[in-house]
């Protein structure tokens, strides 16, 4: 509840400021704009400290424990979370620190979510708006592309790649990100297919503007919106893939881990140790929630149809 | 919302009108792990396959309830003074399930159809004890007759063997020696397998198989050991990768017996479901084999060095929990033609630390040290016990000043490596195929393909030789023990623990034991609604 | 209409071709083979097995072989499940995933629908959050995660529904796998609807209609629905086959046979033939639900249409 009255809030703050500021005739930053009306949504906010708190520490809290990620505990294998033994998380079955772990599992899944985003995002906006963009035989040559690269089904891509060059986290990058373009560059296209028949872009096109500056300037900033929801639903997707990969058993290699194997090794102690669920599951659900959570606001805040 | 529930409640009562109408015999259903690659008994490799095709199939012997050998379609049988030549007198009533008896003709076509290279039966070198197996199975020689299996009359069979075998009840219990119906496969073909189609001589016969769910049995009404000694009706084997999901099922009364359990509910059943688990010795060795081709491991020292550092003590309570019996030695106990405990480390009971003084001293001899540290790449096959394991072992390495780096690949590869060579330190198991201890030993065998490191001896091998030729079983039982010294003093691998057999058992199934081979048989079983 | 059809899928099939050539060369190229196991096999017995799968003969002669098999629609035997022909196992699959995916994919549309209109209709009001809230969770929370979770509730503890199986394939059986197939998807569908109902909403044909009067349920389902489906559309193409994969997760879990199932183990063990088999299976049906797709996509706007 605290939620939803904090976002209606915001907005309607953004709605008053800018009234404010429109008699004044300063020209507005669309980014500047929407910044200003990120900052006023208590929601977003909240979901970006606490996003900022988990990054950092999995960044630097590995330096502050007694313990490390890989050395056992001949002495507790197993062993419930206390606070005399400092294993504050509890001990996995090979008695390590789960604290250290789930705080490595971390860094690994935030790596492989924000590269193979990024990953995504770039390609997968620029190849859907120039193909949506382009239409004809390019458009259809494009798509067709994307479809070869969909007809495979993406497992097996993955599977392979984890075999022929071994478990190496910067391959789990590549395949996973240069598999999620396909989904954004299809939605871009779509969207692109109806912006481009939008009055401003054919005023564009009428006062003789060439096709990419219209892309860039004109179909691009427009997408922010569907870009934003999709980049924000791709994270989460992202980080739940490498899971999935990992309950597959081609996970990051040993010692190594990251939130999903550590998830997919607690499912199997449901009843017995449930500390190994509960904390990587809390980790990864938390940081799950606060990344849709400044994505919904990214969206409320970029979208110029809410203005 | 209002939508939703209703659906979700109309849902529950129609599924609870279609539950009423689905009662059925009395059906046991067995967790049974991997998915059934085949019926046919010489196109079969796992012990998944082998507890379906043990119920379906009856050779010339079969197990007991402690799978002990004793007759099954033989009724009799003798053996000649040199013990090469066996005669089997079989069954007048042992018939397939179409009612056709089941005559030696029949079992001489199945070892003559197992040998022949076309058919390409995995483990028809299980067989080779057969005379001209071998030859046959290789190519070298091409006249299937010549193999040394022989129909005296349709009752009669006669086997030759190239040289005595001791334990040689306990090779005819496995599937490689059941008999098929020729008549049915003189017809058909290869089709012979073919649920609808298929005959067996076993006390169960498969009616239903859907890949990756299930194969259903149903009692042979043909079996000559009469329906009356059968309880139960039929076997649901359900093929289930995932075995906490399958430990759930079994929780909620769906599966009444488990053949392998999710490690960490070790605790859980013990506590709350007192006498359901049972976890017994098992005539399995898990191992790690050094590639002795390729340096350091060709180094007597840094194998000794690695292997005194293992605490074996802390594997089996502690890493997998179920409390598995450290291995000091190669041969697993209970063997059948050897002392309840062979040869052992010289080092076995000494205590840890000073194990790890000498591992260390040792390392340092060999050349490493803490300005040279010795690299070792640890490789398994994905899985969660494996890497519990190279994960505690390389922990116990690291002291040592040993870096070493884990390499966890699929099981194809893994074994693909192991059979290329391109590994250093790796992770193997082994499971008897028959009671006797050269299964085993037989492992380390020059010139032999699960011989992944290419560890070899002559002294070794020669005593394994002699001991094929010597019939008194004390005395080879003496040969065999100085060959496992051997192995164990040279450090041939890495013994670190025997297996033990995990089987979760509903209280309503009856007549259970335990046994070394875990095997099962549902004929002996029964079950109370 | 049906020219258009005829091409779309005339056009597939050199990217069939394509994706079949890749994935048999990637799939012999990876590391091990199907008689790689446990026990290793005498050099002769190996080489038996090799020459009756004629494994023995050269890549390009054995692709060839394959092709020219292909043809006359043989998928060929399967190296593991020796006792079934490819094309016969996936028969057997495939009513079990057509029922578990097909009733997911229904319910997915569906719900994320009907909670998206929702979701837009009381925009920031308790529904909307509340919609939201659990659509994230279903988001966030990985599905091997929450199968183990929903057994344990329903089938374990409660005891209302089978823990797995397929039993009579009756609703009780399919409830919980479909659920957590469908969970994901709805959440997205959800997120996607929900977006594009407020923008329409906010568009100005829209503001025109409700300017003139018209009732607000009238405004929405006449006249904003359709435009705004347009990214829920473009998603179901990839949700498909998000579905195909996903199951074999589901199906792992509950202990369901299907392709999915097949496709993973055959993967595992080099059952060449069947993992050719599953993926050109996988690929006619992603061809096919992406052109229903793209007809759906002619259907919904009329600009696309006449293009």
């Amino acid at each position: 509840m605290t939620l939803y009255a904090g976002k209606r809030e915001a907005l309607e703050d953004a709605f008053l400021g800018r009234d404010d500021e429109m008699p004044r005739g300063k020209p507005r930053s669309v980014t500047r704009d929407a910044m200003r009306r990120l900052r006023a949504n208590k929601a977003a906010m909240t979901a970006l400290f606490v996003f900022a708190f988990i990054v950092l520490a999995a960044l630097v809290g590995p330096y502050l424990i007694p313990y490390d990620y890989e050395t056992p505990d001949w002495n507790a294998f197993t062993a419930p979370p206390s606070i005399e033994s400092g294993h504050y998380f509890g001990t996995d079955q090979n008695g390590r620190d789960l604290l250290a772990r789930t705080l490595y599992g971390t860094r690994i899944s935030l790596l492989v979510a924000l590269i193979a985003t990024a990953v995504s995002v770039v390609v997968g906006v620029l190849y859907g708006a120039v193909s949506g963009f382009a239409g004809g035989r390019i458009d259809s040559a494009m798509m067709r592309f994307v479809d070869v690269m969909y007809a495979l089904p993406y497992i097996l891509f993955v599977i392979l790649l984890m075999v022929m060059f071994g478990r190496n986290v910067f391959l789990l990058f590549a395949a996973i990100g240069l598999l999620e373009w396909l989904t954004m560059a299809r939605i871009v296209r779509g969207q692109t297919l109806s912006l481009k028949e939008k009055e401003f872009v054919e005023a564009a096109r009428a006062a003789g503007v060439s096709s990419f500056p219209i892309i860039l300037r004109h179909i691009v900033p427009n997408l922010v919106g569907p870009v934003v929801i999709y980049a924000s639903l791709t994270i989460p997707e992202i980080v739940i893939t490498e899971s999935f990969l990992s309950y597959l058993g081609f996970g990051v290699q040993e010692p190594l881990t990251s939130l999903g194997t550590l998830i997919s090794e607690g499912t199997g102690a449901i009843g017995a140790a449930d500390w190994l669920l509960l904390f990587p599951g809390g980790v990864l659900v938390t940081m799950l929630l606060a990344l849709a959570f400044i994505g919904d606001g990214l969206r409320d805040a970029f979208d110029p149809k809410d203005r | 919302m209002s939508f939703s529930f209703k659906t979700f409640t109309g849902a529950l009562a129609l599924s609870t009108v279609l539950a009423l109408g689905a009662a059925h015999a009395k059906e046991l259903v067995m967790y049974n792990g991997g998915d059934v690659t085949s019926l046919d008994p010489h196109k079969l490799s796992g012990d998944w396959e082998d507890r379906v095709e043990g119920d379906i199939f009856e050779g010339l012997f079969t197990e007991d309830a402690k799978a002990k050998p004793i007759p099954g379609v033989a009724e009799s049988y003798e053996t000649s003074e040199d013990g090469l030549t066996w005669t089997f007198k079989l069954r007048d009533d042992a018939k397939w399930s179409d009612g056709e008896p089941v005559t030696a003709e029949d079992f001489v076509f199945a070892f003559k159809r197992l040998m022949d290279p076309k058919t390409a039966a995995q483990y028809a070198y299980l067989q080779y004890p057969i005379k001209n197996a071998a030859a046959i199975n290789t190519g070298k020689i091409d006249d299937l007759d010549q193999l040394g299996v022989k129909a005296v009359d349709d009752k009669t069979l006669e086997i030759t063997l190239e040289q005595p075998v001791p334990y040689y009840p306990s090779l005819l219990t496995h599937y490689t020696a059941y008999p098929v119906p020729k008549h049915l496969i003189d017809k058909v073909g290869d089709d012979w397998v073919q649920i609808g189609t298929i005959v067996t001589d076993g006390p169960y016969k498969p009616v239903e198989w859907v890949p990756g769910s299930h194969v259903l049995t149903a009692r042979n009404e043909y079996w000559h050991g009469g329906q009356e000694k059968l309880d139960i009706d039929g076997v649901r084997f359900l093929s289930m990768e995932d075995v906490s999901a399958g430990f759930r099922r079994y929780q909620a009364g769906e599966i009444d017996l488990m053949t392998d359990y999710p490690k960490d509910q070790f605790k859980f059943i013990q506590e709350n479901l007192p006498g359901e688990g049972h976890f017994a010795p098992f005539a399995g060795l898990y191992y790690y084999v050094f590639n002795t081709s390729k340096p350091p491991f060709d180094d007597e020292k840094v194998r000794e060095a690695l292997s005194l550092a293992v605490n074996r003590e802390v594997i089996g309570p502690k890493v997998l929990g179920s409390g598995e019996p450290a291995a000091y030695g190669w041969v697993p106990p209970g063997m059948n033609n050897y002392p309840e405990e062979g040869a052992r480390f010289d080092w076995a009971s000494e205590p840890y630390p000073e194990r790890l003084e000498k591992a260390k001293a040792l390392l340092e001899e060999a050349g490493y040290g803490p300005d040279k540290p010795l690299n070792v790449t640890l490789s398994y096959n994905t899985n969660d016990n494996h890497k519990r394991v190279a994960v505690a072992i390389a922990a116990m390495w690291k002291p040592l000043g040993v870096n070493v780096s884990l390499e966890n690949t699929e099981v194809k590869v893994h074994y693909a490596n192991l059979r290329q060579g391109a590994f250093e330190v790796a992770r193997a198991g082994w499971l008897a195929d028959f009671n006797d201890p050269v299964n085993f030993l037989d492992l380390l065998k020059s010139g032999i393909e699960m011989n992944y490191g290419q560890w070899s001896n002559e002294d070794y091998n020669q005593l394994l030789a002699e001991a094929a030729k010597t019939q008194d079983l004390d005395q080879r039982a003496g040969i065999l023990e100085k060959a496992e010294k051997i192995a164990l003093d040279r450090d041939a691998a890495l013994p670190i623990y025997f297996y033990l057999s995990e089987n979760i058992v509903s209280p309503k199934v009856k007549g259970f034991e335990d046994n070394v081979f875990d095997k099962h048989r549902t004929r002996w079983l029964s079950m109370t609604e | 209409m049906l020219i258009f059809v005829l091409k779309r899928l005339a056009s597939t099939i050199p990217v069939v071709l394509i994706a079949i050539t890749a994935c048999f060369f990637i799939l012999r190229l990876a590391p091990g083979g199907p008689f790689d196991q446990e026990r290793a096999l005498p050099p002769e017995v190996l080489a038996n097995l090799r020459a009756y799968y004629h494994l023995d003969d050269s890549l390009i002669v054995q692709y060839l072989r394959y092709l020219g098999r292909l043809a006359q629609l043989d998928l060929g035997p399967s190296f593991v499940t020796k006792d079934f022909t490819v094309a016969r196992q996936i028969a057997i699959g495939l009513p079990y995933t057509l029922i578990l995916g097909g009733s997911a994919f229904l319910l997915a549309i569906l719900g994320g629908i009907v909670a998206g209109i929702y979701g837009a209709l009381y925009h920031n009001r308790s529904a909307d959050w509340l919609i939201g809230a659990v659509a994230m969770t279903g988001l966030v929370v990985p599905n091997f995660l929450v199968a183990p979770i929903l057994q344990l509730v329903f089938g374990v503890r409660l005891g209302w529904l089978p823990v797995g199986g397929w039993g009579d394939g009756g609703p009780r059986f399919l409830l919980l796998p479909v659920l957590v197939l469908a969970l994901p998807h709805i959440a997205r569908i959800s997120r996607l609807m929900r977006g594009s109902l407020i923008e329409t909403m906010n568009s100005n044909f829209i503001k025109t209609a409700t300017a003139k009067g018209i009732g607000r349920r009238r405004v929405v389902l006449g006249h904003a629905l359709r435009p705004a489906l347009t990214p829920v559309v473009s998603y179901l193409g990839p949700a498909a086959g998000y579905l195909l994969t996903g199951s074999i997760v589901v199906e792992q879990i509950f202990g369901i046979p299907g392709i999915g199932r097949y496709f993973v183990n055959a993967a595992l063990n080099r059952d060449y033939g069947m993992v050719l088999g599953t993926v050109i299976f996988y690929m006619a049906l992603i061809v096919l639900l992406n052109l229903l797709v793209d007809l759906a996509y002619a259907w919904l706007d009329p600009k696309v249409r006449q293009r």
